[in-house]
């Protein structure tokens, strides 16, 4: 049990490459927190620096209130589950659960005990004398997770764990590690470059970008009040619509609330196809040039009559000019057809010109 | 830790720079002793700083000789050795890479029974049939010449295995798309196959260069003309004689320069080296 | 497996083995029938007249006692010589895996005497350990020792193992340094998290993991004891003082070229060629299992 606070953490490589340029986060005891944003924001290495296999070039990594920057990572009472598994491939899957609990000089018995519980709990005890390599994927992924949770530890560390397996399974497991979670009650600190997985597993989640802290807080929240183009375009799929305006263009439309805004922001799921013009919203004549039909809904892909260009907060943005809509999956506009869409003002989202700031109308 | 820490790195520089003093010690050696006066190493009292007999001792190694029995310049060998080595790297590829591609990209009848009987030859090295080989290539009337040489080292089957394994993650599409392009066996041979080929093709030419460089026993059986010789039996010959008489800095020349070609391949071309030796040996 | 995509061809194919086939025929298979043969027939001392034998040639390897002495040796020199090698090369390739500074540099500085030929090592090696010229027999004599390879066996078979270890180190650190490297990095962090210090981890992940890459090396090795030692010890020690550094080799080269013993000498050539089979076997049966990991 303990809680995790990282204060003003840096890491400054040799060549003089700064991967990770001062983040404060504080995890709770028992809470969830899942880091997510691009590859190559840092989240890794800052995960990579709790757990010990990086040293802390600045800042303080504290760890149930014991300042860890110097102490070896068998020393710091975390487990950690990797990307590829990391299991021990010449140990069975016994040994590899028993492994770390008898470099620690655990009682045989003790050990067997703890290693056939975490066994039964992943449904792995047919398993136990079968090396890695005779295991599937999923199978592989929970003797990973076995081998952290015989440990005991204070804090679990989960570096993309579940990347490696197809999407159906990686539903499955992402259910699986949140109620294992709750039970165990483990302060647990988790990385993936999915904003699917991240909203659904976090009670904190962190977004990051360019080794930056862009926003902390409640995943929901963060979907309802994104603090930066950044994070307002990586929270939520398919990305925010993000159009920079005029200054006379926000007057009139938005009744001159905020000279400074420079850029505004619609989710694909707050327009509807209407005539009419909210009071105080934001209405938008399309050209339909593409659909998407998945069946629950739709997607379209409109183009603005007015040239405006997008903000790129992402790389693998829609051109500029286009506008996702997201409708019921019964509706569908004919490709080529002019609508209108409109979205009203509670749904608006408002960020100054250089897409850091969020201002509040 | 993972990341090493500074007491450990220490240690292990430390360790290497002994581990490279060692392997280079006997070579430092050689490199010094050849540009000393033979005389003064005669007694034992070899200087471990280099002299001031460089240029003549290599002029003589190279251009004339030792002045003993043998008399022959160590360029002349140089020259044998070279063209075995190429002899038998340029042969053995030529001719591996076209079985190769028979076994991998034609059916015909008997294909498995040759690939069989080529792959065996692996287990057959010359030094277990030393004689019997000798006497064949007497009997060809191949003694002291290239051919006889280099062609008994030539056909093993290292080569054909390691250009049928490559040949067989070559993807099908491209033969398919070579054919709808019209191109018949040569075309698709010369213009894809070996095109994409060229670099193992290269890593291969390093290790056999090497090895056919520093081939010995066979040399020794069938050359029997000192015009013949290749480096590797020159060195052995020169201190065949009484110890008193042998010519120790011209000796130790000798091997430095037998040394210098296979080690310069292997520093220069250090990449191709490494992934041939570990592609033969798979 | 085989290829899906292939050309039509009834006299192409083979027109592009017969180079190879025929090289292989005459100089390999041959030679190696004509020793099977040898080794049945036994010769005159004139070379004037041929007789079936059977397996005389055999027995009487059987019962040579110099016979058995080479095998033995063979099998202690190829332990000696890999057992120091690899352990040598191990401890290198240990440390230039490390993250360092230089590591690409030391690769380079490590490998190069892969290509020093083996009657150049001999030359290298005698010279230096000479008994009356070497820079290091006078360290020797200063500590005591009585040294003289050229009279001494046991000299003589420690100087042949040392040089061809020295010889061998290259290769064995490179393919070390490989089997490292292959080792993925997050299984040793895992090792780490699980506690295990730096030692503990090497026995208990590092090495086991490297269990293949030592076994294919001990299989190289020991074939390269047999068959590539001959140019140092030829350069050498001549197989001297007396026989005590004659290996197999050795002795099927020097009994056919000096006592002219070709009957025997091909006998000594089939019992060779059958230890390479063996050894190339259990090396294939391994390349099998290595898959695995």
């Amino acid at each position: 049990m303990a809680n995790v606070t990282l204060r003003s953490v840096r890491k400054t490589y040799p060549g003089g490459f700064e991967a990770i340029k001062g983040v404060d986060v504080d995890v709770g005891d028992g809470q969830f927190c899942v880091l997510v944003g691009p590859s190559g924001c840092g989240k890794s290495t800052l995960l990579r620096m709790v757990a010990g296999l990086e040293t802390v070039t600045g800042g303080e990594i504290d760890i149930g209130g014991r300042i860890v920057n110097q102490v070896e990572p068998a020393d710091r009472d975390i487990a950690m589950v990797f990307q590829n598994y990391a299991l021990y491939p010449h140990m069975s899957v016994y040994n590899n659960m028993a492994y770390g609990l008898r470099n620690r000089g655990m009682a045989e018995a003790e050990i067997k005990s703890r290693v056939e519980e975490a066994a039964r709990v992943l449904e792995l005890s047919p398993m136990l004398e079968r090396k890695p390599r005779q295991l599937s994927g999923g199978q592989r992924q929970r003797v990973a997770m076995g081998r952290a949770i015989v440990r005991q530890p204070k804090v679990f560390l989960f570096d993309e764990p579940l990347s490696n397996l197809d999407a159906k399974l990686r539903i499955a497991m992402r259910v699986e590690i949140r109620k294992l979670q709750r039970r165990l009650n483990t302060t647990s600190i988790y990385v993936t470059h999915d904003q699917l997985e991240a909203m659904t597993l976090a009670d904190i989640l962190v977004v990051m970008n360019g080794g930056q802290v862009e926003q902390v807080g409640n995943p929901l929240a963060i979907y309802e009040k994104p603090a930066t183009t950044f994070v307002a375009s990586f929270i939520g799929a398919p990305p925010m619509n993000l159009m920079s305006t005029r200054p006379e263009e926000i007057k009139s439309q938005l009744g001159g609330s905020a000279s400074d805004v420079g850029i505004l922001g619609i989710r694909p799921e707050d327009f509807v196809i209407t005539d009419q013009t909210p009071a105080g919203g934001v209405a938008l004549p399309l050209t339909v040039e593409a659909i998407e039909r998945v069946g629950a809904e739709t997607f379209v892909y409109g183009s603005r009559e007015q040239e405006e260009q997008r903000v790129a907060a992402t790389p693998g943005e829609l051109p500029p000019g286009e506008i996702i809509v997201r409708i019921p999956g019964t509706e569908a506009p004919a490709i080529g057809a002019k609508i209108r869409v409109a979205a009203v003002r509670a749904k608006l989202h408002l960020f100054s010109g250089d897409g850091r700031t969020r201002i509040e109308a | 830790m993972v990341e090493e820490e500074g007491f450990r790195r220490y240690v292990a520089h430390i360790i290497l720079w002994i581990g490279i003093a060692i392997v280079a010690f006997p070579v430092y050696i050689a490199i010094v002793a050849s540009t000393q006066d033979n005389a003064l190493i005669a007694n034992g009292q070899m200087s471990l700083l280099p002299g001031g007999h460089f240029l003549q001792t290599y002029y003589q190694t190279i251009f004339v000789g030792t002045s003993g029995s043998t008399r022959e310049p160590v360029g002349n060998m140089m020259l044998n050795s070279l063209v075995m080595a190429l002899l038998i790297a340029v042969g053995k590829i030529a001719i591996s890479i076209i079985s190769a591609y028979a076994i991998v990209y034609f059916r015909f009848p008997f294909r498995m029974p040759i690939f069989w009987i080529i792959f065996i030859t692996l287990m057959l090295p010359v030094e277990v049939r030393i004689y019997p080989t000798y006497k064949i290539v007497a009997d060809l009337h191949m003694l002291d010449s290239y051919a006889g040489l280099s062609l008994p080292l030539i056909a093993s089957a290292t080569a054909t295995l390691l250009f049928r394994q490559f040949f067989m993650t070559v993807p099908d599409e491209l033969l398919e798309a070579s054919r709808i392009d019209g191109a018949g066996p040569f075309r698709f041979f010369w213009d894809t196959l070996l095109p994409l080929s060229r670099t193992n093709m290269a890593a291969l030419f390093v290790i056999l260069f090497i090895l056919g460089w520093n081939q010995y026993l066979w040399p020794l059986l069938i050359t029997t003309r000192d015009d013949m010789q290749t480096i590797q039996i020159g060195i052995r010959k020169m201190i065949t004689t009484t110890d008193a008489l042998t010519e120790w800095p011209i000796v130790m020349a000798t091997a430095v320069l037998a040394m210098l070609p296979p080690v310069f391949v292997v520093v220069v071309m250090q990449k191709l080296f490494v992934r041939g030796l570990v592609e033969t040996e798979k | 497996m085989q290829k899906q995509a292939i050309f039509q061809s009834k006299l192409l194919p083979y027109a592009l083995v017969a180079p190879q086939l025929a090289i292989v025929l005459i100089f390999f298979y041959w030679p190696a029938l004509q020793a099977v043969i040898q080794s049945f027939l036994l010769q005159d001392a004139f070379g004037l007249s041929t007789s079936f034998v059977w397996f005389d040639n055999y027995l009487e390897l059987l019962k040579d006692r110099a016979y058995f002495e080479a095998i033995v040796r063979t099998f202690f020199f190829s332990f000696a010589i890999a057992v120091s090698s690899l352990s040598f090369a191990l401890l290198l390739a240990v440390m230039a895996d490390k993250p360092l500074r230089g590591s690409m540099l030391y690769r380079t500085l490590l490998i190069w005497p892969y290509a020093v030929a083996p009657p150049v090592v001999g030359v290298l090696w005698i010279f230096m350990l000479h008994p009356s010229l070497g820079v290091l027999s006078r360290y020797l004599r200063a500590l005591g020792i009585d040294w003289n390879p050229m009279l001494d066996g046991d000299q003589a078979a420690a100087l042949i193992i040392l040089a061809a270890a020295w010889k061998q180190i290259s290769y064995n650190f490179l393919f070390f340094l490989a089997g490292l490297q292959s080792i993925p990095r997050s299984v040793l962090e895992a090792a780490a998290i699980d506690g295990a210090r730096p030692m503990r981890r090497f026995w208990t992940v590092t090495f086991p993991l490297l269990s293949p890459t030592i076994f294919f090396l001990l299989v190289v090795n020991i074939v390269y004891a047999f068959f590539d030692t001959f140019g140092i010890i030829d350069t050498m020690t001549r197989g001297g003082p007396g026989t005590s550094t004659v290996t197999l080799v050795y002795k099927v080269y020097s009994d056919g070229l000096l006592g002219g013993n070709l009957g025997s000498s091909a006998a000594q050539s089939v019992i060779l060629m059958i230890m390479v089979i063996v050894l190339t076997g259990i090396q294939f049966r391994f390349v099998e299992r290595k898959v695995t990991y």
